[in-house]
């Protein structure tokens, strides 16, 4: 299916062909009570019908925003459809947002009319309503808990679509789907910058469904794909996978019962088709890991012993490489019925053929072992300005360190100052009321700006190394990319911070942070007495081990001709550990470059010289706020040089 | 609170006198409960909080006073008895069934309820597979209402803590009570489990029409979730009204809360 | 995934030792069949037993050692009634007498001892078993008796022209495995689906809060004892039908120990697979390990049947304490 059909080049077209074509086959499913509740194809238009009829009783029409603010749940994707119908535009929110932080997106699209969840995220609609008077009306999916409210502006879902029951039994939304062009805008996604205001990523139908398609068509994706949508409806990778894709393919979307029942709904829904980002693949192995730990001697044995296989293998397998001897491919296969297939099941995975990474860096050990295992685990590169797909890793070619090569009809290339540029069907029109904005990443012809640094290697793979504003050059005018080099670090587990500084200077330097329960944990191993987070970071044993990890790091870089030059050449522990109390770190701990080279001035220019140690007095804040001195001797080792 | 109607009493306690071989639990204890309130019961340790809700739900057999529920006076009850007649508790420690699923635990909450015939049930034969079915989808509606979904199948053993109280609380709900004892539903929970049990008892108390019946210990949480307050000292009631009242009298200002808690 | 593995190994430990008389050549076909169907039928008679401890057990968590006297005393009194009535109005009889004793039991022994250590109620049931072992003699007589329950003692022949010589199947081991699966089914079906099924695990978990759902305590153990009663009974009937009516029955029917250790305490299901590994298992120990036994140490080789049973329980509760399908207990601290 997904052939490029020209007719159905906007979504209200889509249902509209869905329900005609494959009108008894599920669309979308949620569990309640214990019970998955189906919808077809045609039921979700029916739904559609009174819902767009009682929209645009409320005056709701062409060109208008229509607010949802929610988890995944069937009525609120019935929403956007509706607005879609209806020419309107829907605005996602996110639903863990705080209440003050809706006023921007409300205000700046003008929103009348919002279709909230339930009763927590209507009464952050209430509270800022004073702030956004525009908001006229307020739809709930869920009326527990609101029995006592008044205000006015509150309608039931229910209500709405009795109110749309008369103007649903006209033609009145076949003419408003008709009137509906490729151009018009599909849906405005806020994206937070980290700094300023939201924009608003204008994205037309035509670039969703384009952007969409190119991939389904890659994946050869059917509408007998399952799909679990467990991450925020507001984010634009849910949102592809769990709204526009599905829209494309004619595919069942599923939603949790609740965010605590992710797990298990993905085990009972057994998707084929899987979307996460790299922290809660993180979060999955963490919980494996910690029921392995648990486990009696003989089934940790067995899982160690076939994961080491697996590591060996596995990924290799899944590949289809070659070179693998039958001993090992049989012992795979033993290992398949008692670990992996276990493993795959207790993930949720059992039947999943194509599953995405993406978001940040995804830490190697992390993604070889879901491919080790036997599941298609792939990484691609996108963002919201793009509709998502930019570059996917294709079947058989996947590299841990790469995104893959650009999607068909995408073009990619960088820019003299590393900065990736794209230019595809699926790029952004504007940022809603931002031309400022706008002007600054998209240029005359078109191109995108990603503001990420990357470079195309041979295999025509697109790799990213860093935020394109923190790359820097070395003295030599060798790239630099901090982010990559303290990203490779920090996937060791020993590691827990890790700042790299050489713009301008003639080699590159690291301050790390170890971790302390990790390092601290492999101390007793080898009866190392230690007695706190100073005292262990000043350890020899323990600066060697870091050495080892950076010795690591740089051998991976040597295999890259274009980053072989910012090999790590010296490096300090740390005795005081980065803190977000102390301004060193953000509070979702990103490390503030700036404050720390400041702070840390002392380190640096030590490092930068030929001292083998320094004396450095640190000024600390103490839990109960006040503030205090520490001070140390750190020393300052050099890295082997092959 | 405000916005809640209470009607009449379902529940009267008359002069209830409680000892154990000579020591003194309850001393002429009267008080009632209103249709559709949240009575609290408060008081020092060792004032005769859970001592009173044994008496009403027929553990312990007062030596003195009278019981009236639901207008006839019913001082002898057996514990079963009383849940048959709509009298549903939780426990200050957990009594839930350890080796039970949360599913299979609030499930128990239905045994009473079921009526078809033992054959039925074991076989899923047609009345008894509806009403399995029916006792399963009000179960259901428990615990989507107390957000324990993600636990259905978990033995409750491996619960934390605050969500084996949810589970303990659901159970009760089950019976679909007229009068529901919390026996410390808030004791050793954090603050954000606290706020949790509280709207789940406001919510329980506003969508169920169920009158509840609370010891608490912690003076906050009363003063806010309850309608009228009964405070005992020593097994004698010192105080009771609105929270406001209670608040305010000298006599349970000397007893409870002067004394820095 | 964790059960997983641990069937596997438990299915490969099985088929080792099942497959190992062939491989070694010690058995003709048709000859370790039938020492297999030996093997199974000794197997749902242990389970048949064990049964009735896991009841009882489950559902007021006490040991009732007396299990095995009252398998005895249900076997004794259907004998002796037998000699004079039709055999099914005696089987009517029993079921009554046993019933009546149960109650009796929980009455006048247990009730009063509610709340009391395990000790102690495993003391009480210990008295049962002595007084039940004795006063059946004093009723019923201490000879052996047999009970005639009708069905052909002619062995049937099957298989023929797959073995030479064919097997022999009793027919009476037949019926007796067909009334152990219904019992058996039924009783599964009555303690996970109905009302009282679910109150007595309930009583059996916590009794307090039991109560406070409204489940009356002292009838659920008449029921658990009542239930326990007529298992014995059928116990007793099939045992005492393949073997005679004798006072050993009570000594072998503590063979159900190992059984209900090795399946776990509380499952049905762990009772009667338990039952089925060690009647197997302690069938071909005996017949194939006691003279390899002899033959290769220059013992005795005798008497494995007596202690088989144990081992192998003991060697499984080394790696599953709860045994096989019983529940695991996670307290949090």
């Amino acid at each position: 299916m997904a052939t490029a059909n020209a007719e159905l080049d906007t979504f209200p077209r889509l249902l509209l062909h869905h329900a005609s074509v494959r009108g008894d086959r599920p669309a979308i499913r949620e569990k309640d009570l214990g019970i998955w509740h189906t919808w077809t194809w045609r039921q979700v238009f029916a739904e559609v019908r009174t819902l767009a009829g009682g929209l645009a009783e409320l005056g709701f029409g062409r060109g208008d925003h229509l607010g949802i603010v929610g988890a995944n749940r069937p009525r609120l994707y019935f929403a956007m459809m509706a607005a879609q119908a209806l020419g309107g535009i829907p605005v996602p929110l996110y639903q863990d947002a705080v209440a003050a932080e809706m006023v921007f997106p409300l205000d700046n699209a003008e929103v009348r009319v919002a279709v909230v969840e339930d009763q927590e995220q209507l009464d952050k609609l209430l509270s800022i309503l004073d702030s956004c008077p525009r908001l006229e009306h307020i739809v709930y999916d869920d009326p527990r808990g609101l029995r006592h409210y008044t205000a006015p502006q509150l309608m039931s879902f229910e209500r709405l679509q009795e109110l749309g029951r008369e103007r649903a039994a006209t033609r009145h939304l076949e003419d408003e789907i008709e009137r509906c062009l490729p151009t018009d805008t599909a849906a405005l996604f806020y994206t937070s910058g980290t700094t300023g205001d939201p924009k608003g990523v204008v994205l037309t139908h035509q670039a969703l469904i384009r952007a969409g398609r190119a991939d389904i068509d890659m994946e050869r994706l059917t509408d007998a794909e399952e799909v679990l949508a467990y991450l925020p409806p507001a984010w634009i990778g849910q949102n592809m996978f769990s709204y526009v894709q599905a829209m494309i393919a004619g595919y069942c979307v599923s939603c949790p019962e609740s965010a605590d029942t992710v797990m298990l709904d993905m085990r009972e829904i057994g998707p084929t088709y899987f979307f996460a980002p790299p922290a809660v693949l993180e979060g999955m192995l963490t919980r494996v890991v910690i029921r392995m730990a648990d486990a009696g001697w003989v089934k940790r044995r067995l899982f160690d012993g076939f994961m080491a296989l697996a590591r060996r293998v596995g990924a290799r397998l899944l590949a289809g490489a070659g070179g693998i001897g039958w001993g090992e491919r049989l012992l795979y296969a033993l290992g398949d019925l008692l670990v992996y297939g276990p493993l795959r099941n207790a993930l949720g995975m059992s039947r999943v053929r194509v599953a995405y990474t993406a978001g940040e860096a995804i830490g190697p050990d992390l993604f070889v072992f879901y491919r080790s295992i036997g599941i298609n685990l792939k990484q691609l590169y996108g963002s919201t300005e793009t509709s998502v797909f930019v570059c996917v890793q294709r079947d058989g070619q996947v590299k841990p360190d790469t995104a893959g090569p650009p999607v068909d009809g995408v073009e990619v290339k960088i820019a003299d100052n590393g900065e990736v540029l794209v230019r595809s069907p699926g790029l952004f029109v504007e940022y809603f009321k931002n031309p400022a904005a706008t002007a600054e990443v998209k240029d005359a012809e078109g191109w995108f700006h990603t503001g990420d640094a990357g470079f195309i290697d041979d295999a025509g793979h697109l790799r990213i190394i860093d935020r394109a504003r923190d790359v820097g050059r070395l003295a030599d005018g060798t790239l630099f990319a901090p982010k990559y080099l303290e990203n490779k670090l920090k996937f060791f587990p020993y590691i827990k911070e890790a700042v790299t500084f050489g713009d301008g200077r003639p080699y590159v330097a690291a301050m790390v942070n170890i971790d302390v329960a990790a390092v601290g944990d492999w101390a007793e191993r080898r009866n190392l007495p230690y007695s706190g987070y100073t005292d262990l970071a000043a350890k020899e044993a323990v600066y060697e081990l870091v050495r080892d990890c950076i010795d690591k790091v740089n051998r991976d870089l040597a295999a890259d001709a274009k980053l072989a030059g910012a090999r790590i050449a010296r490096f300090v522990v740390l005795t005081k550990e980065l803190d977000a109390d102390d301004g060193e770190l953000t509070r979702s701990r990103k490390v503030r470059r700036r404050i720390i080279a400041a702070k840390y001035q002392k380190i640096i220019d030590a490092v930068y010289s030929s001292q083998d140690s320094v004396e450095f007095e640190a000024q600390v804040r103490f839990e109960d706020g006040r503030t205090g001195r520490a001070r140390a001797d750190v020393r300052i080792w050099e890295v082997r040089r092959e | 609170m405000t916005g809640r109607s209470t009607g009449a009493p379902i529940l009267a306690v008359e002069d209830i006198s409680l000892a154990f071989g000579g020591l003194r639990a309850l001393a002429q204890v009267s008080f009632d409960v209103r249709e559709h309130e949240v009575r609290a019961i408060i008081g020092p340790n060792g004032a005769g909080k859970s001592s009173m809700l044994n008496v009403i739900n027929g553990v312990y057999r007062p030596q003195a006073g009278a019981v009236t529920y639901l207008g006839r006076r019913r001082d002898h009850m057996e514990p079963y008895e009383a849940a048959r007649l709509g009298i549903a508790r939780t426990f200050q420690g957990l009594a839930l069934f350890k080796g039970m699923t949360v599913l299979e635990n609030i499930m128990t909450g239905r045994a009473l309820l079921m009526r078809s015939g033992m054959l039925a049930q074991a076989l899923w034969l047609g009345p008894g597979e509806r009403e399995e079915i029916a006792h399963r989808q009000r179960v259901e509606q428990i615990i989507d209402f107390l957000e324990i979904q993600a636990h259905r199948r978990t033995p409750v053993g491996r619960l934390p803590y605050g969500l084996q109280k949810r589970v303990d609380l659901g159970r009760a709900l089950a019976m679909e009570p007229k009068l529901l004892l919390l026996d410390e539903p808030m004791a050793g929970m954090n603050v954000e489990e606290k706020q949790d049990m509280c709207r789940f008892v406001l919510d329980v108390n506003d969508e169920y029409g169920t009158t509840i019946v609370l010891i608490e210990h912690d003076m906050s949480v009363v003063m806010d979730i309850s309608d009228r307050v009964v405070v005992l000292d020593y097994g004698l009631k010192i105080a009771d009204g609105t929270p406001d009242e209670v608040r305010n009298d000298p006599r349970v200002i000397e007893a409870y809360l002067g004394v820095k808690h | 995934m964790t059960r997983r593995i641990g069937i596997v190994v438990l299915l490969a430990l099985l088929a080792a030792g099942l497959v190992a008389p062939v491989v070694l050549g010690a058995a003709p076909g048709g000859f370790y069949i039938e020492v297999l169907l030996g093997g199974l039928m000794a197997g749902v008679l242990y389970s048949l037993v064990a049964l009735g401890f896991v009841l009882i057990y489950k559902a007021s968590g006490v040991f009732n050692f007396a299990q095995g006297a009252m398998v005895l005393f249900a076997a004794l009194s259907m004998a002796r009634m037998g000699e004079v009535m039709p055999i099914w109005a005696s089987l009517v009889l029993t079921f009554g007498i046993m019933v009546v004793l149960a109650v009796l039991i929980e009455r006048l022994v247990l009730r009063p001892l509610v709340n009391q250590e395990g000790v102690t109620l495993l003391m009480a049931t210990l008295g049962i078993a002595y007084f039940l072992d004795g006063f059946g003699q004093t009723i019923w007589g201490s000879d052996i008796y047999k009970l005639d329950l009708g069905i052909s003692k002619e062995p049937a022949l099957i298989l023929e022209n797959v073995f030479e010589g064919g097997i022999l199947v009793s027919r009476e081991d037949v019926v007796a495995a067909a009334t152990a699966t219904v019992l058996v089914t039924f009783l599964a079906l009555f303690f996970r689906r109905t009302a009282v099924g679910r109150a007595l695990r309930a009583v059996a978990d916590d009794q307090q809060a039991a109560q406070s759902v409204g489940v009356p305590l002292n009838r659920i153990w008449t029921i658990v004892w009542s239930v326990a009663g007529v298992v014995a009974l059928v116990a007793g009937m099939v045992w005492g039908s393949k073997l005679g009516v004798q006072f050993s029955i009570s000594t072998v029917a503590l063979k159900s120990l190992p059984v209900v250790f090795l399946g776990g305490l509380t499952s049905v299901t762990g009772a009667i697979v338990g039952g089925l590994i060690i009647g197997v298992g302690e069938k071909m120990a005996a017949v194939f390990l006691g003279p390899w036994m002899a033959a290769t140490f220059g013992v005795a080789g005798g008497g494995i049947e007596d202690w088989f049973a144990y081992v192998l329980a003991l060697v499984f509760m080394l790696f599953r304490p709860e045994g096989l399908f019983g529940e695991v207990r996670i307290d949090r601290v």
